[in-house]
């Protein structure tokens, strides 16, 4: 059973872009752990703060069009190496999108209204979340309440997660 | 039913469709640069599995940081260099014979129609202008591309658009892009390929076709196509004259992969461009575009002419036609990069190289350098370029630094003016 949980991030801004993720500048790291302290680094943003934001998180919940910009797969190692495997958005880029399941990752669309819900839920504080990946559902517990939602992803994509990545499963069919 | 060129290469280079939600395609071609690959070949290395499914079919090139800047980006270098040589990758295009990669891997001959190419890099769409189905991956997509030869594509649905009318003078490949971003936004062509067609798009040689596949990923699009066709041909004659008998054998062959008349695309959209005027971006997203006329005064740090997107042969002609004879406004740092070597050393025949530096233009070697914010004139905080690249997010070519991106034209009579101004002022 593949879980993922934990403090919940919210960007409440569309077109979060992967320099804004990870700065250009660090494209010229080789090894994903020096990217660790840069997660975020360039991105202004009412509230955030990267010396506090990022403590303990798990999940960013953010708009339309996340992940949009270049194709660099530093933007999905940046948030892996930071423990943030789960990134949920009204919509992603394609490139990004798939970037995430070919590491093994999850991101997951869902209304504009789910996501208003969890960002009402983050402002009250205390907010968790968990995602059921075989079962396609997260949990969101804030104080003592409590909301389940479902999601969609396909089979593909369900199975890249379960693997851990396209590598992993590419390398037993090819 | 009729098909679309990118369902019939999906079809011809299908090895799988698990559980029927994506395809596995076969590659024709990996296309890979200094930025992107050294990851992915030292997961290879630590996996055990240092290997590539075909040296001949794996394209390199240092492109990004070209010479190297600093160390990193020196061993960004050296790790290239050593895979390729112990793989016996021939074509490796290093300092001396580089350019940017998605002008310099087309003027090689490396792209026909009915290919599938994948490569580390966003634009790499621009090799659709061929016929080709042609995408950006990450580098996982990457790794397994280049030990195995397959890359996984969603199925794609089709976007027609059809370009008609008759451009203007002053108005380019360009500007017609940045229309079509403006009228579909950044996610109007989400998952889909976008199919170039219509009079105007029959009529551009390939640099100007290169300028709009190259774009396709700006209006979200996996891959930008231009349908082969004899002008495809001429471009790629010199490199497959000894596999046809004549350019029109070839083009027979190369038009089984043609979209059929009948073919039923997801969505199609016609845009006379007849009425169209010079544009410009003037946010952080590029469907923020505007007339250059409604963005007249905009006071310019710098003027980048190069790139991908217009770094090429017919881009310098431009830019240069409008800078004969005249001087960049004072403060004003504009820089040139003739995308490949060869259009370097035909800017110079041409004398292009010569207005440009008459008029203070600094000439650097080919790379990609501003364009992606890493070297070769990055931005300060709070200065804006005008630049003929294909990106402005806030932060591409500095931190805190603003792009208008815009056509050749503009940007070189911007750079006279020290403004942002429309080129017709400049050319009669
Ligand atoms: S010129 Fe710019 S957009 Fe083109 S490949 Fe280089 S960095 Fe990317």
């Amino acid at each position: 059973m593949k879980k993922f949980e934990g403090k919940i991030l919210c960007l409440d801004r569309s077109d979060i872009n992967t320099d804004e993720i990870i700065p250009a500048k660090y494209l010229t790291e080789i090894e994903k752990i020096a990217m660790q302290p840069h997660l975020l680094e360039d991105l202004s943003l009412d509230g955030f703060d990267i010396k506090k934001s990022l403590e303990d998180v798990a999940v960013i919940v953010s708009l339309e069009n996340f992940g949009c910009g270049s194709s660099r797969e530093h933007a999905p190692w940046a948030l892996e190496v930071n423990g943030i495997y789960v990134v949920i958005a009204q919509s992603f880029a394609r490139i990004f999108r798939q970037n995430m399941f070919n590491c093994g990752m999850l991101a997951i669309a869902l209304t504009k209204e789910e996501i208003d819900t969890i960002f009402e839920c983050c402002k009250l504080g205390d907010a968790f979340l968990t995602v059921d990946v075989d079962s396609s559902t997260i949990d969101l517990t804030c104080r003592d309440k409590c909301q389940t939602f479902s999601f969609n992803i396909s089979k593909f994509d369900k199975t890249l997660v379960q693997k851990g990545g396209w590598l992993e499963y590419a390398d037993e069919h090819y | 039913m009729g098909k679309t060129i990118a369902e019939k290469i999906f079809e011809t280079h299908l090895v799988d469709e698990p559980f029927g939600d994506v395809s596995v395609l076969k590659l024709d071609r990996v296309f890979c640069h200094e930025i992107t690959t050294p990851t992915a070949i030292q997961d290879l290395v630590a996996r055990g599995k240092d290997r590539v499914f075909d040296p001949d079919k794996i394209k390199v090139v240092i492109d990004h940081v070209s010479p190297a800047k600093d160390s990193k980006t020196a061993l960004q270098g050296k790790i290239l260099r050593q895979w390729a040589k112990r793989h016996g990758i021939k074509d490796f295009f290093d300092i001396g014979n580089n350019g940017v990669c998605h002008a310099l891997f087309p003027e090689k001959g490396f792209v026909r129609p009915g290919f599938t190419i994948i490569m580390g890099d966003s634009h790499a769409c621009t090799h659709g202008a061929f016929g080709a189905f042609a995408a950006g991956v990450g580098t996982t997509a990457l790794e397994m591309g280049i030990l195995k030869g397959v890359a996984t594509f969603k199925k794609q649905e089709t976007f027609r658009i059809q370009i008609v009318g008759s451009l203007k003078p002053g108005v380019y490949a360009k500007d017609v892009i940045l229309e079509v971003i403006r009228q579909i936004s950044v996610e109007g062509a989400m998952n889909m390929v976008i199919e170039f067609g219509g009079n105007v798009v029959d009529a551009m040689g390939m640099d100007q076709r290169m300028t709009l596949s190259n774009m396709a990923v700006e209006a979200g699009a996996t891959s930008g196509i231009c349908l082969p066709d004899m002008t495809t041909v001429e471009y790629l004659w010199p490199f497959i004259k000894s596999e046809y008998q004549s350019p029109e054998a070839a083009l027979e062959y190369f038009s089984q992969f043609s979209s059929d008349e009948d073919a039923v695309y997801a969505k199609t959209k016609t845009i006379d461009v007849s009425q169209l005027a010079p544009l410009s971006t003037f946010g952080f997203k590029p469907d923020n575009v505007k007339p250059v006329s409604q963005m007249e005064g905009t006071p310019v740090d710098q003027v980048y002419i190069g790139s991908c997107t217009n770094g090429r042969i017919e881009d310098l002609r431009v830019a240069a036609q409008v800078l004969k004879g005249k001087k960049i406004k004072e403060g004003v740092r504009g820089i040139v990069s003739p995308a490949t070597p060869k259009v370097f050393s035909m800017a110079v025949e041409e004398g292009l190289i010569k207005i440009f530096m008459d008029a203070g233009f600094c000439v650097t070697n080919p790379t990609c350098g501003a364009c992606l914010g890493m070297s070769n004139g990055v931005l300060a905080d709070g200065e804006v370029a005008a630049a003929t690249t294909n990106r402005n997010f806030n932060g591409r070519m500095g931190k805190g630094g603003m792009v208008h991106l815009m056509s050749p034209a503009t940007a070189a009579a911007t750079a006279i003016q020290g403004k942002i101004v429309n080129s017709s002022l400049f050319v009669n």
